[in-house]
């Protein structure tokens, strides 16, 4: 029990006061320290009774000892207070160690999923472009024959026609009587676009493309992006500076050299392919010059390219007289290959989980990782 | 195309400061794509020429024999399974540590079968020259022994292999190549040897041509010649020019056979020869074949003809197919003596579509259809009869000839400024009227002139059908006065040098949006569905007929008593399981999902966006979004909070998409799909559509177990599908001035007892159109009488929906009476509209 003693006319409110906070300071615990509480503050407490007991003395006297008690009081008060809040820190502390984990522990699942690096690249390609002012045109996977051929000056007896590879489907044409194809390519867009669309035009169109070819390098079906720019004075200047942009910046690659080769496509003229440099040192291949002089070590082709041909903006209805434009068509798994270092073409489409996992991209990747 | 660097030095006077690399760097800016370069100088140095001296019988191998070898310095053993192996033989030798291209082995020495061998003896297969692997190379008794065998044979040279654009017919000759390195000013062209015919041509050929093809149609034999030979002697080609066929990949048959290959390759000039012996009667007609009409050509197949078809016939009928292939029947062989030779040219679009037709593609029908040098019938007929005169000897005839005559190559108006206007280049006139001048166009008109006239050389087919509206060109549109000039620019280009265009920045446009709409649904779709722990996949939109079927997608092929013909065949597959348009995405998840449980990944989260289709028109193809989860939420781990996926997955995921995309879920109804697609579980399929148009937006659900059977799946597995062209457009919402109220919300629950086929969703519905006050309902329990059935005739079963209402005033505090009656109203609506009466508690 505490050792407070019981009011008396004989009150030494300074030994009260010390008995108390001896009391207190030696409480271990909230009952305790409550225990304390009652029997000095409760009613029948000896600070309450020996307030209590003020009334039956002397005015004089009864000032001076009650500002003593008040003071004793406030001083109780604020001990008990303090001797609470460091047994309640004090509790906490043990109860916190009770819940120590192992930190090490893995969490509840909750993995992200993938983007697939098609729809990286091709979203890449996109945001590169549209800075450019291309937007995004579409056209359906089954052609008919004059969308992807005839339109495009490769009539069905052009020698081209041999190295597309088409597949037919059984349909035909209920127009032109010509067997229904899967698009060798996505270039019949541009046709789609120029007949709806009057100049300036400027579009890319990725899209599904198939070819009767499977083997370690070929795919029946893969992804292409088709770009195309009409108006009045649009030079192979233009289409220099647009292509060299963008190889540069889909790479990351700042100074990448790139060069435009003479080449032919039925539906362009003059005609280009682009290579990009690089190097094959190693049995490797890195993008880029590996050299001081920023010349390419060894050459890739990534795209072909030209100018419009007049007698395809004729079928299209575009004057060829006021108007010029390029058109250029990039295999999306080709650069994709080559950006992410990608050896093979075949588990695009065979949906791996381990290589999705390994090659593909967070939701949270950027469109464009500007790598300069 | 494939040549050597001193073949094309028949044609190529090279400047002095052009080498080998100064031209292999050149070409591929000519737009020749250089695909290989094999130095045979360099590959085939190790390989000398030795003489066997000794042949012993392999003491541990009946098949082999121990040879001893004289290499000029010293005696060598080897092991050899060669059959002519015999002493005195002279042959070829590789000694240990030399690399032997044709099968790829670098040369170490080795015991065969317990004897050691130092080298072999060489096939001309093993040095990588030919495809002959009948035994090891025999050599004349006089071939030099010691000596490099590659200079001995002429082999010491660089084979360049180029791709040659479907344009540049003219450049499968070697000399077409000469004639564009001598235009880029790295040497000079060479005149053709047109070697003299030795002997005067004597007497009247014994065969004489006739074209009979229909008068509006002069132009599918414009123009033939040819003339006959005799007391030829045919029998092997000189060495070199085996060597050089052999070099580029062509096998060698006979001295008359390798001549027409020979200058083929040489000039691109195809040519045909006949056996004059076997022709009937003295007359070959260029005509039409007949309806039904056959022959068996020169690679032993018998081909049907039709009436478009352009043939040469004889007395006994068609046996050669026009620019395509000569026939079996006329066939030179190794004894002809006598011979006619055929140099036409024919329309390239009757020999494409021939070609095409009978599936038979040869070298010759690969120029023809290309289009040839319309001059190059006379001194194609010159140049083989001074090699075949040299070569087999015997007599020439005199020409026959027949036909129309070529067409005359018309002149295209070119403006010198269209290059500047189209390239950005400015190249002086002079320069440009040098550059065409050197490529053989003729130009008229000074330099100062605005324009000129410039006609094509008659090898430059491609151009020339241009400016025609000819032959390879369109006849669809209407003729194109400017179509010729782009042409003659890339001409200029080409040789100029592309790397003279100068770089500029597009002219700034004014600004679309980059993405269609249902692209930047795609986007946002995508990138939900990954956030959300699934991996995007990617797939073949062609399937096996057999799913096609049960996915939906009944042809006549795969279904012939009930198909209907959507067309969606593909007629000529590479594969029969890539052989109709699918008609679901679902079906390549499966198998895929089937090849990853198969590499022991059991839990599967794919997700694909693409194409399905319906028909074959435009309006057949249609974009779906397509979720599909297989197995157990999570791996086995020691939370234990993984479970089998459930129909609840499905239609999470389906409506976190939606909401990506910003619609407002509480403006979609879930309900049962009715009827499901067929792949999924009959009763446990919704379909979530727009409250007010009622469009069908996305189906979600487990999937069929017979379908997942089918597809080999192990596991429960939930899928759903977005209709992504029905969803509406996304759009920058317009959000309403928030008011957040300052007043305190109070939150009531309810349990109500309903029938148990009241959709829940109803019931939310009912209640939360309660009253505005009504800010959120939350349903926290489901209690279904599981005793009996729905069907009970019993009566209806009852089920408990418990629910957390939140009211939330906006004006001032809610009074306890203004709570009570907001629960009285909910109470009778959900009387009302639900037959759900409050719960007992």
């Amino acid at each position: 029990m505490p050792a407070t003693k019981t009011a008396s006319h004989k009150l030494d409110p300074d030994a009260l006061r010390r008995g108390i906070l001896a009391d207190i300071a030696a409480a271990s615990d909230a009952t305790q320290l409550e225990s304390i509480r009652v029997a000095c503050l409760g009613k029948k407490g000896s600070i309450s009774v020996a307030m209590k007991s003020l009334a039956t003395l002397a005015p004089a006297t009864r000032q001076d000892l009650g500002k003593t008690l008040n003071n004793l009081k406030t001083t109780i008060t604020e001990a008990l207070a303090d001797k609470r809040a460091t047994l309640e820190a004090a509790a906490l502390t043990t109860k916190l160690t009770t819940e120590a984990v192992d930190v090490s522990l893995p969490p509840r699942p909750n993995p992200l999923g993938t983007i697939h690096p098609l729809s990286q690249t091709f979203e890449e390609a996109i945001a590169i472009f549209a800075d450019m002012g291309f937007a995004v045109a579409e056209g359906p996977d089954i052609e008919t024959d004059y969308y992807n051929f005839t339109a495009l000056n490769i009539p069905p007896w052009h020698p081209s026609r041999q190295e597309h590879d088409t597949f037919y489907l059984t349909a035909t044409d209920a127009k032109e009587g010509e067997r229904k194809v899967l698009r060798t390519h996505t270039s019949p867009v541009q046709i789609r676009v120029m007949e709806t669309t009057a100049p300036p035009i400027r579009i890319i169109a990725p899209g599904r493309t198939y070819r009767a070819d499977h083997d370690a390098t070929h795919s029946p079906m893969f992804h292409q992006c088709e770009g195309l720019a009409i108006g009045t004075d649009i030079t192979m200047a233009h289409l220099k500076g647009c292509l060299i942009d963008f190889c540069r910046q889909f790479f990351g690659v700042r100074d990448l050299p790139v060069r435009f080769r003479p080449s032919y496509f039925p539906f362009t003229e003059p005609s280009a392919e682009v290579d990009i440099g690089c190097n094959r040192k190693g049995g490797g291949l890195s993008i880029g010059s590996q050299n001081n002089n920023n010349e390419a070590d060894d050459w890739l082709e990534i795209l072909g390219c030209g100018m419009v041909h007049p007698q395809v903006l004729t079928y299209c209805g575009i004057d060829p007289v006021k108007y010029q434009g390029f058109a250029f068509g990039v295999g999306l798994e080709r650069i994709a290959m080559l950006k992410y270092g990608i050896a093979d073409l075949r588990p695009f489409f065979d949906s791996d989980l381990r290589w999705l996992r390994h090659y593909g991209f967070t939701p949270f990747a950027p469109h464009l990782d500007f790598g300069f | 195309m494939r040549f050597t660097w001193r073949w094309l030095g028949d044609h190529f006077a090279p400047d002095t400061n052009t080498d080998t690399a100064a031209v292999i760097a050149a070409l591929p800016m000519l737009g020749f794509e250089v695909e290989e370069v094999i130095d045979h100088a360099t590959s085939l140095a190790p390989f000398t020429i030795v003489r066997i001296t000794e042949v012993k019988p392999h003491p541990n191998a009946s098949r082999l024999q121990l040879c001893t070898l004289d290499t000029g310095k010293q005696a060598i053993e080897v092991v050899c399974g060669a059959p002519n192996a015999k002493p005195g033989l002279v042959s070829v030798f590789a000694p240990v540590g030399a690399y032997v291209p044709g099968i790829d082995l670098t040369l170490k020495e080795a015991k065969i079968r317990g004897v050691v061998s130092r080298g072999m003896l060489c096939s001309a297969f093993e040095l990588g020259i030919s495809s002959d692997k009948a035994g090891i190379i025999s050599l004349p008794d006089t071939a030099p022994i010691g000596k490099a065998y590659a200079q001995y044979a002429g082999l010491d040279d660089v084979v360049i292999d180029i791709a040659i654009t479907p344009n540049r017919g003219d450049c499968l000759g070697v000399r077409g190549i000469a004639r564009d390195l001598a235009a880029a000013g790295l040497g000079t062209l060479k005149p053709l040897k047109a070697k003299p015919t030795p002997k005067s041509p004597t007497g009247k050929s014994a065969i004489q041509w006739r074209v009979d093809v229909p008068k509006d149609k002069p132009h599918l034999c414009p123009y033939i010649t040819g003339r006959s030979f005799s007391g030829l002697k045919n029998g092997q080609s000189p060495d070199w020019m085996q060597h050089r066929l052999l070099a580029v990949g062509q096998r060698p048959i006979s001295a008359l056979v390798d001549i027409t290959n020979y200058i083929m390759l040489d000039v691109g000039r195809p040519l045909h020869a006949y056996d004059a012996d076997k022709i009937k009667g003295d007359t070959l007609t260029v005509r039409l074949a007949k309806a039904g009409e056959s022959m068996t050509a020169l690679n032993e197949k018998t081909y049907t003809l039709d009436q478009d078809m352009l043939v040469i016939a004889d007395g006994d009928g068609a046996d050669d197919l026009a620019g395509i292939m000569g026939g079996a029947r006329t066939a030179i062989s190794d004894t002809t003596t006598s011979m006619f030779l055929e140099v036409a040219i024919f329309d390239p679009v009757s020999v494409a579509t021939t070609g095409r037709k009978l599936g038979l593609l040869s070298d010759a029908r690969y120029r023809f259809e290309r289009g040839l040098d319309s001059t190059s019938p006379d001194w194609g007929l010159e140049y083989a009869t001074g090699l075949v005169l040299e070569i087999c000897g015997g007599t020439a005839s005199t020409i026959t000839q027949a036909g129309t005559g070529t067409p005359p190559i018309p002149a295209t108006t070119y403006r010198p400024a269209s290059c500047q206007q189209l390239t950005a280049v400015d190249i002086p006139a002079t320069r440009q009227k040098a550059i065409l001048t050197d490529l053989g166009f003729k130009v008229a008109g000074d330099t100062n002139k605005q324009s000129w006239q410039v006609t094509p050389p008659p090898w430059r087919n491609d151009i020339t059908d241009k400016l025609t509206g000819g032959k390879l060109s369109n006849k669809n549109g209407s003729k194109n006065d400017i179509a010729g000039e782009a042409d003659l620019v890339e001409e200029i280009m080409r040789i100029n040098g592309y790397d003279a265009i100068p770089q500029h920045s597009l002219p700034v446009m004014k600004a679309a949006p980059a993405f269609t709409p249902s692209q930047k649904q795609a986007t946002i779709l995508r990138r939900c569905l990954a956030a959300r722990g699934m991996h995007e996949s990617v797939h073949f939109t062609f399937i096996d007929p057999a799913t096609a079927k049960r996915y939906g997608n009944a042809t006549k092929h795969n279904d012939k008593n009930n198909g209907s013909d959507s067309g969606l065949d593909i007629a000529n597959p590479i594969s029969q399981d890539l052989a109709i348009m699918r008609p679901s995405l679902l079906p390549g998840m499966l198998t895929a999902t089937s090849r990853n449980q198969a590499r022991g990944q059991n839990d599967v989260a794919l997700f694909e966006i693409g194409p399905i289709f319906t028909d074959h028109t435009a309006k057949g193809q249609a974009n779906r979004v397509v979720g599909l989860r297989v197995g157990m939420t999570a791996p086995r781990e020691w939370t234990k909070t993984s479970r089998p996926i459930d129909w609840l997955d499905s239609k999470a995921d389906a409506m976190a998409a939606l909401a990506s995309l910003g619609i407002n879920t509480h403006s979609l109804k879930s309900a049962t799909a009715n009827p499901p697609p067929s792949y999924y579980h009959p009763n446990q399929c919704g379909v979530i559509s727009h409250r007010k148009n009622k469009i069908p937006l996305a189906y979600f659900g487990s999937l069929h177990p017979a379908y997942l059977a089918q597809a080999d799946i192990k596991g429960s597995a939930a899928s759903f599908e977005i209709m992504l062209d029905a969803l509406p457009p996304t759009q920058t919402r317009k959000h309403a001035p928030l008011s957040l109220s300052p007043f305190q919300s109070v939150v009531r629950d309810f349990a109500f007892i309903v029938d148990a086929d009241l959709p829940a969703e109803t019931l939310l519905e009912v209640v939360r159109q309660v009253a505005q006050l009504v800010t959120e309902v939350r349903l926290f329990d489901v209690y279904a009488d599981m005793q009996t059935g729905k069907a009970s005739n019993a009566g209806k079963t009852k089920k408990s929906l418990a629910l957390s209402v939140t009211l939330q005033p906006t004006a001032a505090t809610l009074t306890d009476a203004e709570i009570d009656q907001t629960t009285t109203t909910i109470i009778a609506a959900v009387a009302k509209q639900c037959g759900g009466v409050l719960r007992a508690s």
